[in-house]
């Protein structure tokens, strides 16, 4: 029961910080950006090539990830995305869509179709008991640091300037642009910032979930899941939608293995017909 | 049409623009000629042909929501798969010899199953935005995928529907080995569909539904039922891409939970952008183009295929509007200008 919980809170943080930064995206410039899991796939698959070709320790892995998807979020968001912010959302679903199947058969191309697994170091790969329930180290080890990049994010958001002037640009653009705030550099900062965050998921993810090349598709249903149902206008909004769904799908999978995506698929229709704003949102801004 | 007791001018004039809308262009007649001539001209390749012309037929539907009303749909996909389902369940119970397993009935009951699930969840995509509609239609197109898997005692679950046997169409032709019968079906079933969609879009209706796309707060404001005509439309988009579901399923003698899968929205989607949304052609033109590239990229290698798609998708949005036709008929309205043609 216990052991379960955690799988699924474990599960559900690492959503989360795959899928923030889609929410900023969304949330700052009303962009559907289906291509989000791409960047996650980056970091995953440059944990996996630097683990097994180069020999570099896990936890060098992860802030290289960062690093590497961040860059390439923004090399994309100053050629190509910033093309696209003033069409309509078919276009930028269409465009987003054709970066993905890019992407996956770049990967394929590069690595195989198949199965990539990553053999973790021996600190992280340990059970322990708990309170009568048994307990992965790596699970906890992904909430510690998951949790700890909510904090930092959530008082990013609220105590720094950057902060302030990301709500204030997400609120209202262009008053925001009015006042002086330069909202082109804040959108390419935090889409860096975000695909970052996708790539550090997609390293920390190397652990818990196998990596194939159409991962951006697969996942893309859960991102946008725990957009949707947390909505774009808080942080903490995502955050409680990805752990919903992280305990929602583990402990599906484990009591009633039968009824599979069915009960989360229709909670999010549901979710998005009684709430359109999200569940956690406040009332509409606009 | 109308009873009109004494037409004003005005009306006259609405009149003759609404009829000249309707006239047959030599380009659509040659469109089709050539279509019926490729059982001639490509005897090896028609069950592609078939399928082109089914996948052709989802794309037309997608462009009456999308083209036309301006939905973002991401789950057409469910409808074909149900369609094919319905369709091919009929098929089976009927044995092959019975009345349930006659083709045309087939396509009724597909197309009917189908619209009635269209209609129920037509009134989902009413509210919210465009990511709202999105999700809810994906959302819809996920939960009958799941359902499909599921029920395997149905559906046969992940091994597909076996023993999908269709009499024969009208009771005269059986379907047979090199797919000659399939394609003629298709394409006679295509054509007949795609005479009613070009009356329904050129029709008044057709007109409102356009003025909704526009902009659906002032066509409110003048009285248009929206959220009826959307009822309305997505319902005939439904039962549309059911009944292209039955032909698929009844062509191939086969349905899979392939039919309802994330990529056959999603696909139907890219082939309407291809040809270009808003034009009844787009999604036919867009079918051709697209399957045509996907056999031959595929047979190098399935992510060359992949790789192109996802290219030639980046350079439509940034580069070419409106798809092929879109930009054919910006090279037209140039040359017209150049050419001052009166």
């Amino acid at each position: 029961m216990l052991t379960i919980l955690l799988d699924g809170i474990a599960y559900g943080m690492l959503l989360f910080i795959l899928a923030v930064g889609l929410c900023v995206t969304l949330g700052l410039m009303n962009f559907i950006n289906l291509a989000h899991g791409t960047f996650a796939m980056a970091g995953g698959y440059l944990t996996i090539t630097l683990m097994q070709k180069a020999g570099v320790p896990f936890l060098l892995c992860l802030p290289a990830a960062f690093i590497f998807a961040a860059a390439l979020g923004l090399v994309l968001e100053r050629t190509l995305y910033r093309h696209l912010y003033d069409k309509t959302h078919l276009d930028q679903v269409l465009f987003s869509i054709g970066l993905v199947f890019i992407s996956i058969a770049m990967v394929d191309y590069a690595y195989g179709a198949n199965q990539q697994i990553v053999n973790l170091p021996d600190y992280l790969t340990g059970r322990f008991s708990f309170l009568g329930a048994s307990i992965g180290v790596y699970r906890v080890f992904v909430i510690a640091i998951c949790g700890l990049l909510v904090v930092s994010l959530q008082l990013a958001l609220t105590m720094t300037r950057f902060g302030s002037r990301l709500r204030a640009a997400v609120d209202d653009g262009r008053v925001a642009r009015g006042m002086g705030i330069d909202v082109t550099r804040i959108f390419a900062v935090t889409f860096a910032v975000g695909s970052g965050l996708a790539g550090l998921g997609g390293a920390l993810g190397t652990g818990i979930i196998s990596f194939d090349p159409t991962f951006p598709l697969k996942y893309m249903i859960y991102f946008l899941i725990v957009i949707s149902v947390g909505g774009t206008t808080t942080i903490t909004g995502p955050f409680l939608a990805a752990i919903l769904l992280g305990v929602a799908d583990v402990a599906g999978k484990y009591y009633v293995p039968a009824v599979g995506g069915f009960i989360i698929y229709t909670i999010m229709v549901v979710v998005l017909i009684v709430r359109p704003q999200g569940l956690f949102a406040r009332a509409a801004a606009k | 049409m109308s009873n009109i007791t004494s037409p004003s001018p005005e009306a006259m004039r609405a009149r003759a623009v609404l009829l000249g809308r309707s006239r047959w262009g030599v380009a659509e007649i040659i469109f089709w000629i050539l279509a019926v001539a490729c059982y001639w001209l490509f005897p090896t390749k028609l069950s592609l042909l078939s399928e082109i012309a089914i996948l052709g037929l989802v794309a037309l539907s997608v462009d009456l929501v999308l083209g036309y009303a301006g939905i973002v749909t991401l789950g057409q996909g469910a409808f074909f798969g149900i369609g094919a389902y319905a369709a091919g369940l009929a098929a089976k119970f009927g044995m092959g010899t019975s009345l349930w397993s006659d083709p045309v009935i087939g396509l009724f009951i597909g197309g009917g199953v189908a619209a009635v699930i269209g209609f129920a969840t037509s009134f989902l995509v009413l509210r919210g935005s465009d990511m709202t509609r999105l999700m809810v239609t994906l959302g819809v197109a996920l939960i009958v995928d799941e359902v499909v898997n599921q029920m395997k005692w149905l559906t046969g679950g992940s091994d597909g529907l076996q023993g999908v046997l269709p009499s024969a169409v009208l009771g005269i032709w059986e379907f047979d080995l090199f797919g000659r019968v399939a394609f003629v079906y298709s394409l006679v079933v295509l054509f007949v569909l795609f005479v009613i969609a070009r009356a329904l879009v050129k029709s008044p209706f057709g007109l409102s539904l356009q003025a909704i796309k526009g902009n659906m707060l002032r066509t409110r404001a003048i009285g248009m039922p929206v959220n009826a005509r959307l009822v309305a439309v997505y319902t005939v988009a439904a039962f549309y891409a059911g009944v292209a579901g039955a032909l698929a399923a009844q062509t191939t003698q086969f349905a899979s939970p392939d039919y309802v899968a994330f990529h056959r929205s999603a696909d139907a989607m890219l082939m309407l952008v291809f040809g270009g949304a808003g034009h009844l052609y787009g999604g036919l033109l867009g079918s051709i183009i697209f399957r045509t590239m996907q056999d031959v990229l595929g047979n190098i290698t399935p992510q060359y295929w992949q790789f192109w798609l996802g290219v030639t998708l980046v350079a439509l949005v940034l580069f070419v509007r409106g798809g092929i036709l879109g930009l054919l008929d910006n090279m037209l309205a140039a040359w017209r200008r150049k050419g001052g043609a009166s």
